[in-house]
């Protein structure tokens, strides 16, 4: 069982369709204990990084998320839920992440040296570099995924998994360390492409 | 490197796709599940629905062929037509969109954009103009393109980004059903007010319309087209074949 993690933040319609076709066996939920059953858990997330971060906080969801992520429980964050696993993000003031993965959080336009638009919005291309996690098992490097987001990872070199170009700048596109995976994009709304990131995830022990 | 967006838009009434020349005499065409599950299939990179209709029961029938298009197609779902307040937004995003673009609701109320982009955030809410030129001005048009609101449309965009727009769609009437290129000049001045996505609509007739839009205007993000697709004139695997053979980014 997959739980994905259900705190008021974002639309999981099209992620609950996407593991539905899979045949994943999957429970939105924010019941604490249903997550702690689960043996793999999404987190999910789309808005702002200090709303967010503050929900999980006052459901108590902070403290399991790592707990859970500490025993080796399979996680993956999507977008924002990928940022939140993180140290810290600059997003409209300073709020701390999960701390799962080392690194903050930043404006995409601090990394650009060209001008771009604000949001990231749309198909981009996969970098993986030097080795292929698994989760991209199913997927070839320079595959294309689905990205929105004004914000994004940095200084977490030894984390990313994958960097997409924007603007003149290498964008973290996928970060991992150990057992908790990233996405900044969508694979929920990444075609194929998404749908074969997520079969990896179901089949991750 | 970001690509260009191909997204074909089905107009729905009463659960069916129909698109009309000018915005008039309308004629329906087939499922609109089916049409999506294709074009996603073929490589359309994002899907825009319009609800057309005007009765209730039609508009029931809407948002069950969104749920079960939603459910099938993973690709960036937009959805527009009758969005007038939140809970117009609510409706359509539990069905499965992501993204809703306003029209006419926003020219009624203004504030519809912000309130709805702090809710759901800037990336969710799409405005979408009716443009066409009047005595040499830009002039919005409401209610489908029939209805002069005498407002000027950079302006109009401009206050729409400010208050919390994310994209923007600009469908030219002048060029809309005539089949002769999208309106360049129209989408420049739009490229120079704002810098969020632009979306070009309304003037598609061939493959070499969209090749000389983003050629000439490299700022559009996206080519929105109905009928050229719907109709089969033009294939978006040979479409995008022909853009990447031209130096522009698509995704295939």
């Amino acid at each position: 069982m997959i739980a994905v993690v259900d705190y008021g933040v974002g639309n999981l319609f099209s992620l609950k369709s996407s593991f539905a076709v899979l045949g994943a066996d999957i429970c939105v939920t924010g019941d604490k204990e249903r997550i702690f059953a689960a043996e793999k858990i999404v987190l999910p997330g789309v808005g702002a990084f200090g709303d967010a971060a503050k929900k999980l906080k006052d459901e108590g969801l902070d403290a399991l998320l790592i707990g859970e992520a500490k025993k080796g429980k399979p996680i993956l964050g999507i977008c924002l839920g990928m940022q939140l696993l993180f140290d810290k993000s600059f997003e409209y003031g300073t709020h701390d992440g999960l701390g799962l993965i080392s690194g903050t959080v930043r404006p995409i336009a601090d990394l650009c040296d060209q001008e771009v638009k604000i949001p990231h919005m749309g198909w981009n291309s996969l970098d993986f570099g030097e080795t292929k996690h698994p989760i991209f098992k199913y997927i070839n490097e320079g595959d294309f995924v689905y990205f929105v987001h004004s914000f994004c990872a940095v200084n977490c070199e030894k984390s990313v998994i994958a960097s997409t170009r924007y603007g003149g700048a290498d964008i973290t596109a996928a970060a991992a360390f150990e057992n908790v995976i990233g996405c900044q994009f969508h694979p929920e709304k990444s075609g194929e492409t998404g749908l074969k990131i997520l079969k990896a995830f179901c089949e991750m022990e | 490197m970001l690509t260009k967006r191909i997204i074909p838009c089905l107009d729905v009434r009463d659960g069916l796709v129909v698109k009309g020349v000018n915005f008039t005499g309308l004629k329906e065409i087939s499922s609109p599940v089916e049409l999506a599950k294709h074009y996603s299939d073929c490589g359309a990179d994002e899907l825009v629905f319009y609800d057309i209709t005007a009765s209730s029961d039609g508009r029931k029938l809407f948002t069950e062929i969104l749920t079960e298009t939603a459910k099938n197609v993973f690709i960036p779902l937009t959805v527009g037509g009758g969005i007038n307040s939140l809970n117009d937004f609510e409706r359509v995003l539990s069905c499965g969109a992501d993204k809703v673009s306003v029209n006419t609701g926003a020219i009624a109320r203004p504030e519809l954009i912000g309130e709805a982009a702090k809710v759901y955030g800037d990336q969710c809410v799409v405005l979408s103009v009716d443009i066409k030129r009047v005595d040499g001005a830009f002039h919005v048009f409401a209610k489908g393109g029939r209805v002069d609101t005498g407002i000027e449309a950079i302006g109009w965009i401009k206050r729409g980004v400010d208050s919390g727009a994310g994209e923007i769609v600009v469908n030219s009437i002048d060029t809309d059903g005539v089949k002769r290129g999208y309106d360049i000049e129209m989408l420049k001045c739009v490229c120079d007010a704002v810098s969020v996505p632009v979306i070009a609509s309304g003037g598609a007739g061939k493959t070499e319309d969209f090749i000389s839009l983003f050629k000439e205007e490299p700022r559009v993000d996206a080519a929105l087209a109905a009928s050229v697709f719907h109709f089969g004139e033009i294939e978006i695997k040979d479409l995008k074949r022909i853009m990447k053979n031209n130096n522009i980014c698509v995704r295939i």
